[in-house]
């Protein structure tokens, strides 16, 4: 042990000079960007990867004061909020219902709910298009919400039936004694303690349907049912040469999902690496 | 007991009745369109209603009819390259970080983990703009930093020639995703135990030894499951190239991919016509699935029971 620690490893300046390469590769692309939002033509051509020499604001102006884009982010902000909130109460119920009821029937459900997570949705993409059509969704920014839920409750179920299969049943019969009923266990035990597993479960989800393009894309034509990615589609063709409020469009669009991301690194590197093992 | 007959007592109907609402959702916006649209890659139609069977007419066309076959192909290859680059440059170096990061007595492991990670968790429509700015052959800085350091000769246009747009994309993919190997294989690497490492040492066995012989046998599962997840990403994937290049897969088809082809056949129509064909389009999807299928199971054939046992759960 002790041995191991004094051996002395020639490779380590190697090795941070390539971590540190890296990182170089990985911050410059978006510190270009957001300094560059803050610069006038003139000084984005001269001098591009240096400090604005003045502050140039009109790019985020136009965006706050003359454009759709606060529209998008709402219509993204309500899709994300309401998919992720019927995907954690409908996950988490299932998941109890599954756990609970034992037959080989709930064994198939929850199977059933588990294929899903070999399923790529995109495959259902021409079927879905049709179903938006005889709903009368296509071309609202509602249209994404059911498909976002069913994309989000394998995982949903997957987690949370370990989490709740995990709970001692003392806890649960000690409640049943004293007469609570099965929807007053739900609510008052196994949702308070399934809330680590639950924010997994939001987070897995939380940054895939707030990135998504492909089914804005192919739902949603109508201006203002955009969401804010599918928003940013728009940028080249429209703004062509307007690069402070391209790149001021497109800070703001990553900035958000940055900040959050720094402040729960930890639990966003787990869940989106677990989320994605969902494949 | 009174307790354990009381549970008995409340039926089936009540648990199926808290897994109904999940059930539904699940069932009529995913599981029944997935099969339905693999169903409907046997009929045709106009526009979006699909009601006149055909077999597998759809079928023959995507793999014979001149023109649509020709894409077809394109787009197959397209892809196989794809998955290769990424395969070589994402996985690999997603490997090489993980063994760095994993070192005993490595500092700043926290700060380059999370770094390394930012990418993933950004849209991929968004990275891909802000690379395709960068590589504009007029005023992007890539070609400003070669030119800089005397690679002026290197300052090409890396979009917009056949022979360099698709590695350019599939890169700048790579750059995008490699976190998620990196994490999937520090994930395995810390689940060795030490003493591995230390009977290692103590038989001699120096760094490289130790990876060849201890590590990468007990991160073959890992290996498994990164590689399963890089083709089915792979041969999904979209929003590169529509944010770098467009839904056409230009310069002349060099980048387009099953997900780009199957946007044009099935949703938005092919160029110069724009009315989609979407029997043909499920039948796209459906191959899509069938090859991914094999995929799955031709690597779990390879590295054991791979996807189950792997360990990137964890963080679950």
């Amino acid at each position: 042990m002790v041995s191991y620690g004094r051996v002395r490893d020639p490779a380590k300046p190697l090795k941070y000079l390539l971590l540190g390469l890296w990182s170089l590769l990985v911050l410059f692309p978006l510190w270009t960007m957001v300094i560059n939002s803050f610069k006038f033509k003139n000084d984005i051509y001269l001098d591009p990867f240096g400090l604005p020499k003045s502050l140039n604001l009109a790019g985020y102006l136009t965006v706050f004061r003359n454009s759709p884009f606060p529209r998008y982010f709402l219509n993204s902000l309500l899709v994300t909020v309401v998919s992720l909130a019927f995907i954690l109460f409908f996950g988490s119920l299932a998941a109890y219902g599954c756990v609970r009821w034992k037959s080989r029937y709930s064994r198939w459900i929850y199977l059933f709910f588990v294929a899903g997570l070999t399923v790529p949705i995109k495959i259902g993409s021409v079927n879905l298009l049709q179903i938006m059509i005889k709903l009368h969704l296509l071309d609202t920014t509602w249209s994404v919400i059911p498909v976002y839920v069913a994309m989000g409750l394998p995982i949903a179920v997957f987690t949370l039936y370990e989490f709740i299969k995990g709970i001692p049943v003392e806890l649960t019969e000690a409640a049943l004694m004293d007469g609570a009923g099965p929807y007053k266990i739900y609510w008052s035990i196994i949702v308070r303690l399934v809330r680590p597993a639950l924010a997994t479960v939001a987070i897995f989800n939380l940054v895939p349907i707030w990135n998504d393009l492909w089914f804005p894309l192919i739902f949603i034509r109508k201006d203002d049912q955009r969401t804010l990615i599918l928003g940013v589609t728009r940028l080249f063709g429209e703004y062509q040469t307007d690069w402070s409020k391209i790149l001021a469009v497109l800070s703001l669009s990553c900035v958000p999902v940055i900040l959050l991301y720094l402040t729960m690194a930890k639990q966003f590197i787990a869940g989106l690496t677990a989320g994605a093992v969902k494949g | 007991m009174n307790s354990s007959i009381k549970v008995r007592k409340e039926s089936w109907a009540l648990w199926l009745l808290f897994a109904l609402p999940a059930l539904i959702v699940y069932t009529a916006f995913m599981a029944f369109p997935v099969v339905n649209s693999m169903r409907l890659s046997f009929f045709t139609g106009s526009g979006y209603s699909l009601d006149n069977f055909v077999g597998f007419n759809n079928y023959v066309r995507l793999f014979t009819d001149p023109e649509v076959s020709a894409r077809f192909f394109t787009a197959f290859k397209n892809n196989w390259i794809f998955f290769g680059i990424h395969m070589l440059v994402q996985n690999s170096l997603g490997l090489l970080f993980a063994l760095i990061l994993s070192g005993r007595g490595f500092r700043g492991k926290g700060i380059f983990r999370t770094i390394i990670f930012i990418p993933v968790t950004l849209s991929v429509l968004v990275t891909g703009y802000i690379w395709k700015l960068i590589l504009n052959p007029q005023w992007g800085a890539l070609n400003i930093v070669l030119t800089k350091i005397g690679l002026g000769s290197l300052a090409i246009p890396w979009l917009g020639d056949t022979r360099t747009a698709l590695v350019a994309v599939a890169l700048v993919s790579s750059w995008q995703w490699v976190g998620l190997p990196t994490m999937m294989f520090l994930a395995g690497l810390e689940r060795i135990p030490e003493e591995l490492f230390e009977a290692a040492q103590i038989d001699g066995a120096g760094g490289w030894l130790t990876f060849a012989r201890v590590k990468l046998p007990l991160l073959l599962p890992v290996v498994g499951i990164v590689s399963v997840l890089t083709f089915v990403g792979n041969f999904n994937a979209f929003d590169v190239v529509f944010a770098m290049e467009g839904a056409n897969g230009p310069p002349s088809y060099a980048t387009d991919l099953m997900g780009t082809f199957f946007y044009r056949t099935g949703i938005a129509g092919q160029h110069p016509i724009g009315i989609p064909d979407m029997g043909l389009g499920a039948a796209v999807a459906t191959v899509t699935f069938i090859v991914l299928f094999a995929g799955i199971l031709l690597a779990n054939r390879l590295t054991g029971r791979g996807a189950e046992d792997g360990g990137a759960r964890e963080g679950a």
